[in-house]
């Protein structure tokens, strides 16, 4: 009785001591992750001098400043980059979701010679990587003269495959019967797509829309290629223009600060989506 | 309901023409780019058709250089990252509390712009005349003396660039992997635990085989991902990565387009479709192997 | 408005290299009367939803012509034949609250018909008391039980006034008492309205219990319509008389010879005017009477009391069934410390059919 009663104590605190570790690993990890995020935030509010001065850096700060984004405002125009940036992910985005969602509509609802050779092409092009386009699309915006715009910077970007798939499979979740009872009450295919499916299919709707906000407020290559001139340049090559010749000098903090504003918007959005996100990446993850 | 063949498509137009117009039609010249020799895009001229182009990159040492990158890269992040992103869904799974903390934190880089965070990275392992950088001060506590990360030995510029790639992939995967294991049915562990099953059968016979669909997944996704990394490095080295000598093959094809060196769109053509075909061959081995191992439910 | 279909076939095409082309509705010719509940009845697969979708208009007819009163619809769309419908899982749309869905179809009239939000609402409400919903307007369908969901898709079938309504297998979510209070409801509903009502059904009870018409099909083919008592006693051929009655009707292998009609050895009835043949014998349950004089002898292997009828549960190596059943009333004295029951026929609750063609001879 007493052997067993000791055995029972000796695995509750192996377990207890597993589970200790368990949650030790998954915390170096999280530390990890959150570590450059703290140490950016944590920089920008150092003042220059201090940031400088400090050897070993702090990993705290007695006298925060807001230095660092008032300059950051004023000496690189931040504000324009973010415009620019909030514009291109709005109107992206915007007509992203007037090309795929008919396309969508159109291949899980409607009947039509071909659909299912014209849906196979449209899924095959889904393993063409962006590389292999891209040149051409920059030498053919370069050729109509629509660099340095926001048509050149928009239009390449307004179409994906990938989302009209996700779509297409939401839509083919809701019961065929629904299409049927609108159609006896007269109810136009255009009118049925907005007053029922969308309403129906809204979750995977706002998870598009956001995955795709996601990626037009972080996208690099083509607004790099596509703008030379200040005045249309997004976040990311803002901060890169900022890192090569923003303030004079290398001013760390001030750079900490840009980075700090320039990642904010994308944080707030995904704490409030966070479940959708997920679930839309889960999904079927980024392409590619 | 006869009406809606036509109207069906009317819907899809939109998308055909915007696909037709930057995804088909760009595709069959970026072949006809790649045969064009010497394609000079200010004279708009070239002086022949023919293997010119690939010939040409297969010998820039620039190209060579951001072949072997790539591949460096490659070997070593897919792994590793894949191996540890394994390692903490599993942690993830066995553990109730805060999970949902935990797996909201480790998403998060898979949101932030890789441009801002790399330039974090940069400065965190950056040695300037002010400060030797904190990895640096962390490693001197081993006796290690200071090492310059950004523009100090390939190999240590090499391992800056790893780890922030695999820092940049960690979300995805630890979230393909966390939905994975979700879905492996509560059953299957009860009635192998009224089995007396050990607990690394378990995980050998029952869990690993369950998931490895998603396993196998993300392996092929991570090599295409990885196989076309270019802002990482630009993040951490600056846009001038031929002088960093950290230049990856996406990278030279933008170089060839565009910027200083830039202005050859066929050489940038015939790097791009060697990077498909080696993507293409990649894909296809795995497939190869996946027939082999991978269960299928 | 009568409805009336003029041979009318639907084929489906083949699916597939292999497949077969399926002749759902196999050339059929009817006519509803004006302001009558009809209930299309048959075993699953028999073609009653496919005419159902024809008389909609989500189907085109291969061959035929319906016509709504006196004007052919077969060309129409849907919305412009004036039908409500009711599907089988209701189709309610489920991010609409109950008040948006009856309003829904009147959202869609156009020009003319077109209604202001005051009138629409005020038709919505009038339907939904109707239906006896006014006080669940503002919910969702997910917060409804199956029969008030039901009640909904009838609503919104009914709003936009229909000239004729349709009803796919209406009962079959339903429990089993719920069954009985919405069968009702569908009569009390149809009488009220006065609209010509048509739904499809594979219960045979509730088709008899309502409708003033049924219309019992088989493989596609028509066999026979009529009110439901003329359906059950006059049953046209095997198929029906089977398919009508619970309990079902028993049969027999039978014979008839010098115009008497012999189960095996059993001289059962006579006189017949009919040529000597092999025959099949049906007889209601309610035909047998158990007397001392009865011709016909069974075995008898149970017997269950149900208050006022008492069902006998018998033996006869010339049923097609390993047992049959008969209902007669409890008063009836049966000696049930004797293994077998002699028994006489009704003569009106006995049908003989044709061993080729199954149809009926007498």
């Amino acid at each position: 009785m007493k052997n067993s009663n000791s055995l029972k104590k000796s695995n509750i605190t192996r377990k207890a001591l597993r589970k200790g570790a368990v949650y030790v690993f998954l915390s170096i990890w999280a530390i990890a992750v959150l570590f450059p995020f703290y140490y950016m935030l944590l920089t920008s509010f150092k003042s220059y001098s201090s940031y400088n001065s400090e050897f070993v850096p702090k990993l705290y700060t007695s006298a925060p400043t807001l230095e660092n984004y008032i300059n950051a405002f004023k000496a690189v125009p931040l504000a324009d980059y973010f415009l620019n940036t909030v514009i291109f992910t709005i109107a992206t985005t915007f007509i992203m979701l007037c090309v795929i969602i008919p396309a969508a509509f159109a291949f899980s609802r409607l009947e039509f010679k071909g659909k299912s050779l014209v849906f196979t092409l449209f899924l095959a092009l889904m393993m063409i990587p962006n590389e292999l386009v891209v040149i051409t699309n920059f030498v053919s915006i370069t050729e109509l003269g629509l660099r340095n715009t926001f048509t050149g910077l928009v239009l390449p970007s307004v179409t994906s495959v990938f989302y009209i798939y996700l779509l297409k499979e939401s839509f083919e979740q809701i019961p065929d019967e629904l299409y049927y009872a609108a159609k006896v009450d007269g109810t136009s295919d255009f009118k049925y797509l907005c007053r029922v499916m969308l309403p129906i299919c809204r979750p995977t709707v706002i998870t598009v829309t956001v995955l795709k906000v996601i990626e037009c407020w972080n996208s690099y290559v083509w607004p790099r290629l596509i703008t030379d001139n200040e005045a249309y340049y997004l976040v990311s090559n803002g901060i890169q223009e900022i890192r090569e010749n923003g303030f004079g000098r290398e001013n760390i903090p001030a750079m900490m600060a840009s980075v700090v504003v320039i990642s904010l918007p994308l944080i707030v959005v995904f704490l409030i989506f966070r479940k959708k996100i997920m679930e839309g990446v889960a999904r079927g993850g980024l392409k590619g | 309901m006869e009406k809606s063949k036509s109207k069906a498509w009317l819907y899809l137009l939109p998308a055909i023409i915007f696909l037709g117009a930057f995804m088909v039609y760009p595709l069959i010249d970026v072949f006809i780019y790649s045969f064009e020799e010497g394609y000079n895009s200010a004279s708009q001229s070239y002086f022949g058709t023919g293997t010119y182009n690939y010939l040409y990159i297969l010998h820039d040492p620039y190209f060579l250089m951001a072949l072997k990158n790539t591949f460096i890269l490659v070997l070593v992040t897919v792994p590793l990252s894949t191996l540890l992103s394994l390692l903490i869904s599993l942690a993830l799974a066995s553990v109730k509390k805060i999970r949902g903390l935990f797996q909201t934190v480790y998403f998060l880089p898979y949101v932030t712009n890789t441009l801002a965070v790399g330039m974090v990275f940069m400065i965190l392992f950056k040695k300037t005349p002010y400060t030797e950088g904190l990895v640096n001060i962390i490693l001197s506590f081993f006796g290690q003396a200071p090492i310059d990360f950004i523009t100090g030995p390939y190999w240590a510029k090499m391992l800056v660039l790893c780890v922030y790639t695999v820092w940049v992939v960690m979300p995805f995967k630890i979230l393909v992997l966390t939905s994975a294991l979700a879905s492996v049915k509560e059953e299957y562990y009860s009635a192998a635990r009224v089995d007396g099953t050990t607990s690394f059968r378990i995980f050998t016979k029952i869990t690993l085989p369950m998931i490895s669909p998603m396993i196998f997944y993300l392996v092929i996704t991570g090599f295409i991902g990885a196989f076309k990394a270019y802002s990482d490095a630009v993040a951490i080295f600056g846009t001038d990565l031929n002088a960093a000598e950290m230049n990856t093959i996406v990278g030279y094809i933008y170089d060839m387009l565009y910027g200083n060196s830039g202005g050859y769109p066929s050489y940038a053509s015939a790097a791009a479709i060697v990077l498909f075909v080696i993507v293409l061959t990649i894909t296809v081995i795995n497939l190869l192997v996946r027939k082999k191992h991978v269960f299928n439910g | 408005m009568k409805v009336v279909l003029d041979s009318l076939s639907k084929r489906f095409p083949p699916r597939g290299k292999k497949g077969k082309e399926v002749i759902a509705v196999n050339n059929f010719s009817f006519e509803i009367p004006h302001g009558k509940l009809v209930g299309l009845l048959g075993p699953s697969g028999c073609g009653k939803s496919t005419l159902l979708n024809l008389i909609c208009g989500l189907y085109k007819p291969t061959e035929g012509e319906i016509f709504f009163g006196d004007e052919t619809v077969s060309e129409l769309a849907p919305e412009k034949r004036g039908v409500g419908m009711v599907f089988q899982s209701y189709a309610l749309y489920p991010h609409l609250s109950v008040l948006q869905n009856i309003i829904f179809p009147l959202e869609n009239l156009k020009g003319k018909d077109k209604l202001s939000k005051e009138e629409m609402k005020k038709r919505a409400y009038e339907v939904a008391r109707l239906v006896q919903i006014e006080e669940l307007m503002d919910r969702r369908p997910s917060e409804l039980s199956g029969g008030q969901q039901q009640r909904v898709a009838i609503a919104r079938a009914l709003v936009k006034m229909p000239r004729v309504l349709l009803l796919d297998e209406p009962l079959s979510n339903l429990d089993a008492r719920l069954r009985l209070q919405t069968r009702e409801e569908i009569r009390r509903i149809q009488r009220e309205t006065g609209i010509t009502t048509v739904f499809v059904t594979h219960d045979q009870e509730e088709a008899m219990s309502i409708c003033d018409l049924i219309v019992v099909m088989k493989d596609g083919l028509l066999q026979q319509i009529g009110k439901p008592q003329e359906v059950y006693d006059d049953p046209i051929n095997l198929f029906v008389a089977k398919f009508l009655g619970t309990p079902p009707i028993c049969t027999f292998d039978g014979e008839i010879k010098d115009g008497k009609l012999y189960i095996g050895k059993q001289e059962v009835m006579s006189p017949f005017d009919l040529p000597d043949k092999k025959v099949y014998v049906g007889v209601r349950p309610e035909g047998f009477v158990p007397e001392e004089c009865g011709k016909f002898i069974c075995t008898l292997s149970a017997l269950e009391v149900m208050g006022r009828d008492v069902s006998l549960v018998m033996q006869n190596e010339n049923a097609h069934t390993d047992k049959f059943r008969a209902i007669v009333d409890s008063d009836m004295p049966i000696d049930t410390t004797k293994t077998t029951v002699s028994l006489s026929l009704k003569r009106n609750k006995v049908f003989l059919f044709d061993k080729e063609t199954e149809e009926r001879v007498y």
